[in-house]
């Protein structure tokens, strides 16, 4: 088992260096770095000007050198001016040490953020605590009602329950969170008023009933039918097993066998399932904050993404890439030693 | 000046009235399908369930009304009456006499036109990104499944590398206007384009290699037409000038095909890991067939099954991630009419106006049901032989 997680443990190490690669090759595209050298400058600079400020700021280095300062596998030098000597940080918002130094991810360094003028690691983690909030109350409803509804319509297949919850779940499926987004703002906010349709409020007072729940149903909703379906599927599954048989002739009434012998098998299958949701989780997350305006992770990503805001993007995608592989590495290891069976090989 | 409207009923009766292409087809088609029920196989069975007939009309609809578009929308879908910004449904455009039968929008458009011709959109761009995704999943997918070892390793690797990006990531970072600026949704276009044609060439090639004279006229069809499209689509130098494809679209269907092509790719490699255990491979090998004759061959008919089922699911799933697409204003043209660029417009001036959100809403919602019902009747026919 120990083995087996450290080989995970370093695929992951692995597939992190490859994407971020990939993410530092793409955020730093010429067009890209153009359209950053006239964000910080201003429309009108000429193409030397721009040119300059990328050569000054250490945007024309080797590729390879770069993404290693990124990394903090090569030092990071200092911003000297070649007429005083003096040195000075290439950001006025970040501070910079004077001499050559290593500063990357691998100490902790995320970089400077050219959108919000701070330090990325200051807008990051706040923000996904703040999206931490959300996707915990995202799980708190998602979970008991989806299984709730799959073991329902699991118990007895074929029943009208059964025929109901699954079209019911399969419509669920069928609605991204832009669409059930509206329709909910439309119902809850703009007709009945029970409800705010933005949650913009959330980041500065707290959350409350008013301004949480539709963002909370939006995100929630997406994903119940999908897990009640997995746990359908799994339930029906273990339903015609013998030992379900052997207790019911046994003498035991319905509802102790499903709720004693059933339940407990059924529900590994969902287990994975519901781990395997958070990449989905994430681009919910995104719609989400972007649709309420709720100053989380997602709204950060948008926000880095169209200002192209080199550090905290990489920032996000690294939060994000690793959240993702993280979720498959606890939900392999929780399915294996939820499972005996695949324990004992 | 004041707009005429019709009422509620009018409403209904002008949307059903403006269908009439649609209907007729509908007709025809479900005619047909029940008169020759017992002799259409799967698609016969389909109609065995309510499930089955919900999903197979309400994918139908959509595809006649892609295809009548132009005869079901009273309007053009970019045309601006001034007169007729933000009116509500029903209100009567004083030139034409026409209503717009679900309102105007912000820019003074027909909301229900814009609805119509968004479908031809999404009807031609989800499709057709879901096939050539699956071309390259299952071409990657079956050697991956076949032989194991270091080509699955490897192969599943890269899979896992696509599958561990969140897709809007990807999208941000793939469908941008910089991005269009450099040769990167050409190059990425060559690879995956080549797959249909390396498919097809080798499925040809693999079967009737004995044969000589039928290969060459299959071979020539195939890379005729398929070398045709490459060079219209990729390079956007089509000869002949039929095939074309504006830079914008290029990207977001090379985008959307990279993201959706891993997950066809793991799933054709579980089916062939467990089909290639079956006795008629082993006949096939003891028989001294080439292992890409099984695997085209052999395994991939009986693996049909699951992969129509997950083809249909797919189809709504790439319906969703492109209208994710529009919803963040990515790739498509702001003035696009497609459902994702409609809700987007729309949800924004949700406090002052509902009306113009509903339609794509509904559109967008009533698709993708419609594929994934078509998707479970289909399911539970496969599960039943």
């Amino acid at each position: 088992m120990l083995g087996f997680i450290l080989r995970r443990l370093g695929v992951m190490a692995l597939t992190m260096l490859c994407l971020t690669l990939v993410v530092f090759f793409l955020v730093n595209l010429e067009p890209n770095l153009k359209k950053l050298a006239i964000s910080q400058l201003d429309m009108r600079s000429s193409a030397e000007e721009l040119e300059s400020w990328l050569q000054k700021n250490g945007y024309r280095q080797n590729f390879f050198v770069r993404y290693g300062q990124w990394l903090g596998v090569v030092q990071k030098q200092p911003n000297i001016d070649p007429e005083t000597g003096v040195s000075s940080p290439r950001f006025s918002y970040c501070d910079e040490p004077a001499e050559p130094y290593y500063g990357g991810i691998l100490q902790g360094d995320f970089g400077c953020s050219t959108k919000f003028k701070v330090p990325v690691a200051e807008k990051l983690f706040p923000a996904l605590g703040a999206t931490g909030i959300l996707m915990f109350w995202v799980m708190v409803v998602m979970v008991p009602v989806a299984l709730l509804i799959g073991v329902l319509a699991g118990m007895r297949e074929g029943t009208r329950t059964d025929r109901t919850l699954s079209v019911a779940s399969i419509a669920t499926t069928a609605t991204p969170e832009y669409v059930s987004g509206v329709i909910f703002a439309v119902i809850f906010a703009s007709w009945l008023g029970w409800l705010n349709g933005s949650a913009a409020t959330a980041t500065r007072q707290g959350i409350s009933f008013y301004n949480f729940t539709l963002p909370v149903m939006t995100m929630a909703i997406y994903g119940i039918g999908y897990i009640a379906r997995m746990t359908r599927a799994s339930m029906v599954e273990v339903m015609t097993q013998q030992y379900i048989r052997t207790a019911r002739l046994k003498g035991l009434g319905f509802r102790a066998v499903v709720i004693k012998h059933a339940l407990r098998n059924a529900l590994i299958a969902p287990f994975t399932v519901i781990m395997l949701q958070f990449p989905w989780l994430l681009t919910g997350v995104v719609i989400v904050e972007v649709m309420f305006r709720y100053q989380g992770f997602g709204f950060t990503l948008v926000e880095a993404a169209s200002n192209n805001d080199i550090d905290l993007l990489l920032g996000c995608s690294l939060v994000s890439v690793f959240v993702v592989l993280s979720t498959q590495l606890i939900s392999d290891v929780g399915y294996a030693y939820l499972n005996p069976r695949i324990r004992v090989q | 000046m004041q707009v005429e409207t019709l009422g509620i009923l009018g409403i209904i009766f002008g949307v059903l009235a403006r269908f009439w292409p649609v209907w007729i087809a509908l007709a025809i088609i479900l005619f047909f399908s029940l008169r020759f029920r017992e002799r259409l196989g799967l698609y016969g069975q389909l109609f065995e369930t309510g499930v089955g007939v919900a999903g197979v009309l309400i994918c139908f609809f959509w595809l006649f009304t892609a295809i009548f578009a132009g005869t079901v929308a009273p309007f053009d879908p970019l045309a601006q009456f001034p007169i007729m910004k933000n009116v509500l449904p029903g209100a009567i455009e004083p030139e034409s006499g026409q209503a717009f039968l679900f309102g105007g929008d912000r820019l003074a458009r027909d909301v229900f036109s814009r609805m119509v011709h968004g479908s031809q959109i999404v009807l031609i761009i989800a499709p057709a990104a879901t096939l050539f995704a699956l071309m390259v999943g299952t071409t990657l997918g079956l050697p991956a499944g076949y032989y194991g070892g270091r080509i699955d390793s490897f192969l599943s690797f890269l899979a896992n590398l696509v599958l561990a990006f969140p897709v809007i990531l990807l999208f941000y970072l793939l469908v941008t206007p910089g991005i269009r600026e450099t040769p990167i949704p050409q190059w990425m276009a060559g690879v995956f384009f080549i797959f249909p044609i390396v498919f097809f060439v080798t499925l040809f090639w693999t079967r009737y290699r004995s044969r000589p004279q039928l290969l060459a006229i299959q071979l020539a069809v195939t890379l005729l037409i398929g070398g045709w499209a490459y060079v219209g689509l990729v390079f956007d130098a089509d000869p002949l000038g039929i095939i074309s494809i504006s830079s914008n679209q290029l990207n977001i269907f090379v985008a959307v095909v990279f993201a959706s092509s891993p997950g066809v790719f793991r799933i054709v490699r579980g089916l062939v890991m467990d089909i290639k255990t079956r006795d008629y491979v082993a006949a096939a090998q003891t028989r001294g067939e080439t292992p890409w004759y099984i695997m085209l061959w052999e395994v991939l008919p009986n693996a049909r099954g699951p992969l129509i089922v997950d083809v249909c699911l797919r189809i709504g799933y790439t319906t969703i991630l492109l209208g994710t697409l529009g919803y963040f204003g990515l790739g498509l043209a702001p003035e696009s009419p497609d459902w994702g660029t409609g809700i987007k417009e729309s949800s924004r001036l949700l406090r002052a106006y509902v009306h113009p959100a509903l339609p794509p809403v509904f559109a967008l919602m009533s698709f993708v049901l419609g594929l994934n019902l078509l998707a479970d009747a289909l399911r539970e026919q496969s599960l039943k032989d």
